[in-house]
């Protein structure tokens, strides 16, 4: 296998074997004709079923593009909502829309960072051991926690006091609801996906190329910085875009912290921070509350709008996918 | 300058050990706060349960008067109550999440065997996007499209006309049931399985397949025999993380399964999968207006307490059984 060096030891610096990149196909000329039928039966029920699932995603993406070009007009994109008693009165989703960009915004401007962080030090350092595994089981338990659950938490902590500043405030009573409360709740959706994207890039990097970096004088932390992040790179934009597919799809949250008004309304004076600290809806709230369930109920709209996100969505993929095969690309040999 | 010579051992911190210092303060900051979040939660819940016992999770009495009575409670300087038998809405999340859980995980099983073994080059190429974006759709378009496509189709043509007048007495059937939310369920957890099972079935030695194939046995009893049954902790993870995640959805099953805090009962034969239900997680969602009333927020937050140890959990269950398959399959160049 290795060849050996002046010590006799195996050389370190031995590429490692090709990895087997997914599984070829067994002897393909077994054919299933041989096979008791109970085998063929199940073979028949796995293509039904792989067959199907491609069927229900085809029907979702073609029933919400047929509903999407029905009812989604330019206009409705640059308009706000408006009170009306029609469909044709209500005006556009033009605030939800920027809503959405806000919170994504604010979501990940905080688990990014926090995300890259977490993962930096589980895969770097990690000590002491026991607080490795505190955390890894603590972000774990956040993976699974409800959104609901999350966003009751938010309202506990934003409608303290000392946090009031964030949000509208009426003689002492904290409203509680924000973009910022909506924004910083959310990135905790993000946080466990960015965080088991990046530790598995940088997982990915073999440790010739830390030793490397070493050789030539560099420090721990220049390392990471110049070699490791950069390398993981991929992986860093995968996680971030994942947490903002989850961000944007979020409803519960929003809901319960962004005050659930049509339009923007700000708090305050300044431009910008008002809106921050104002309330406002998404596309996802803007979706729930004109489902025939919501406070609304114009479907039409709903459909428009679910069509708007639903690109949102798969666009955020195909830049998952693209970047997901670049990493692959990366073999270390 | 003499304080400096005091104390001349103590030398200042490279840079390496300031990086490494100030990533553990940020790390044990993110733990810190989600373990604050987990006291604080069963903190605020703490009366709910403190009044009811463990009748909390009991039956008895209808649930939505129950609440509407601690709700209006708060409001009126009344001594507060907080009498609740839940048993209704968690019957619900049960029934919702393991009919789910039951149905996907079959579906699951053979589309992961189907995606890494045995669908031709093409469509294996195509699947996994495919589960991928079926993933990411967000709840609150599958609850659109149950709501306006898969609940009146239930309602106007599965559920007949005599049905709906025998059970006119107890509940209305109206389409928002049991069965539309357990199938919607289904395609929204699935890919988080197959997701998982796939990544278990992938990291299966191929010699130990192989070795199968030399016997003489076929491709398919391999493939069950051998890498299905070592990859027996990913079907566990999979399955624990698919429940955790239904057991915490809200929004698309406030849609769609119903209003009411009914208990659907499995004695009316199958007419009981047309009736409506309430889980745990919708109610938090339906109420969220009534927050104002203390005795309401401390039942509430006894919900969000019950499904956040109870997904948490589960979580944490599924993370600890996929360890021991990291160690012994991940033969690629990672570093330790």
């Amino acid at each position: 296998m290795s060849t050996p060096t002046l010590s006799g030891q195996p050389d370190p610096i031995q590429p490692v074997p090709p990895v087997d990149s997914g599984p070829t196909r067994l002897g393909a000329s077994d054919s299933s004709a041989s096979w008791r039928w109970t085998d063929r039966v199940g073979l028949a029920f796995a293509w039904f079923l792989g067959l199907l699932f491609c069927a229900i995603t085809a029907a979702i993406v073609i029933f919400l593009l047929v509903q999407g070009i029905r009812f989604l007009r330019p206009s409705l994109i640059y308009t706000n909502p408006k009170v009306g008693y029609t469909q044709g009165e209500t005006g556009g989703f033009l605030d939800p829309l920027i809503g959405t960009f806000i919170v994504a915004g604010i979501a990940i401007g905080i688990a990014g960072p926090v995300g890259v962080g977490i993962a930096v030090w589980l895969s770097e350092y990690g000590r002491p051991a026991g607080l490795a595994r505190v955390v890894e089981s603590t972000v774990e338990m956040l993976a699974g926690a409800p959104s609901v659950v999350l966003g009751l938490f938010g309202l506990l902590l934003f409608q303290s006091s000392t946090l009031g500043f964030l949000s509208q405030t009426d003689n002492h009573v904290v409203f509680g609801k924000s973009f910022f409360a909506a924004g910083t709740i959310l990135s905790l959706v993000a946080l466990p996906l960015v965080v088991s994207a990046v530790r598995e890039g940088l997982q990915a990097i073999p440790n010739h190329v830390r030793e490397a970096s070493y050789a030539v004088g560099k420090s721990k932390s220049a390392t990471i910085r110049r070699v490791l992040l950069p390398a993981a790179r991929p992986s860093v934009i995968t996680g971030n875009m994942l947490g903002i597919g989850h961000v944007i799809g979020d409803t519960a949250i929003i809901l319960l912290l962004l005050g659930d008004t049509q339009t923007l309304q700000g708090v305050g004076h300044l431009p910008g921070l008002s809106t921050l600290r104002g309330t406002g809806s998404t596309l996802t709230s803007y979706i729930f509350d004109n489902a025939p369930t919501g406070d609304l109920n114009q479907p039409n709209k709903a459909y428009a709008a679910a069509f708007v996100l639903l690109l949102i969505i798969v666009s955020l993929n195909v830049i998952v996918d693209v970047f997901g095969r670049r990493s692959k690309e990366l073999l270390w040999t | 300058m003499d304080e400096e010579l005091l104390e001349p051992e103590e030398p200042r911190l490279s840079q390496d050990q300031r990086v490494e210092l100030g990533l553990g303060a940020l790390v044990c900051g993110v733990v810190f706060v989600l373990l604050a979040m987990l006291a604080f939660i069963i903190k605020e819940a703490w009366p709910s349960f403190a009044h009811n016992g463990l009748h909390w999770f009991g039956t008895g009495g209808n649930v939505d008067t129950e609440i509407q009575s601690i709700f209006t409670s708060g409001d009126l300087n009344q001594t507060p109550q907080f009498l609740i038998h839940a048993w209704p809405l968690i019957w619900s999340t049960i029934l919702t999440t393991g009919g789910a859980v039951v149905i996907s995980f079959v579906c699951s099983l053979f589309v992961a065997v189907f995606m890494v073994e045995f669908a031709p080059g093409p469509l294996k190429l195509l699947l996994e996007p495919v589960i991928r974006l079926l993933a990411s759709v967000p709840s609150v378009i599958y609850g659109l499209i149950g709501v306006l496509v898969v609940v009146p189709f239930i309602g106007n043509d599965l559920i007949s006309r005599s049905d709906k007048a025998s059970m006119t007495p107890v509940i209305q059937l109206s389409g928002s049931s049991l069965l539309a939310a357990v199938l919607i369920l289904t395609i929204m957890i699935s890919p988080i399985m197959i997701a998982i099972f796939a990544e278990g079935l992938r990291s299966v030695p191929r010699g130990w397949l192989e070795g199968s194939l030399a016997l003489g046995i076929n491709r398919w009893r391999t493939f069950w025999k051998i890498a299905v049954l070592t990859a027996r902790p990913a079907l566990i993870a999979g399955t624990v993380l698919a429940t955790a995640r239904a057991v915490g959805e809200s929004v698309m099953l406030s849609m769609i399964s119903g209003t009411v805090g009914f208990a659907p009962n499995p004695a009316d034969g199958l007419v009981f999968l047309f009736e409506p239900s309430r889980g745990l997680a919708p109610t938090i969602l339906h109420n969220t207006d009534e927050l104002s009333s203390p005795p309401m927020k401390h039942t509430l937050f006894a919900i969000a307490a019950v499904l956040l140890v109870s997904s948490a959990a589960l979580s944490l269950f599924g993370w600890a059984t996929k360890q021991p398959m990291k160690r012994y399959f991940n033969v690629g160049g990672t570093a330790a």
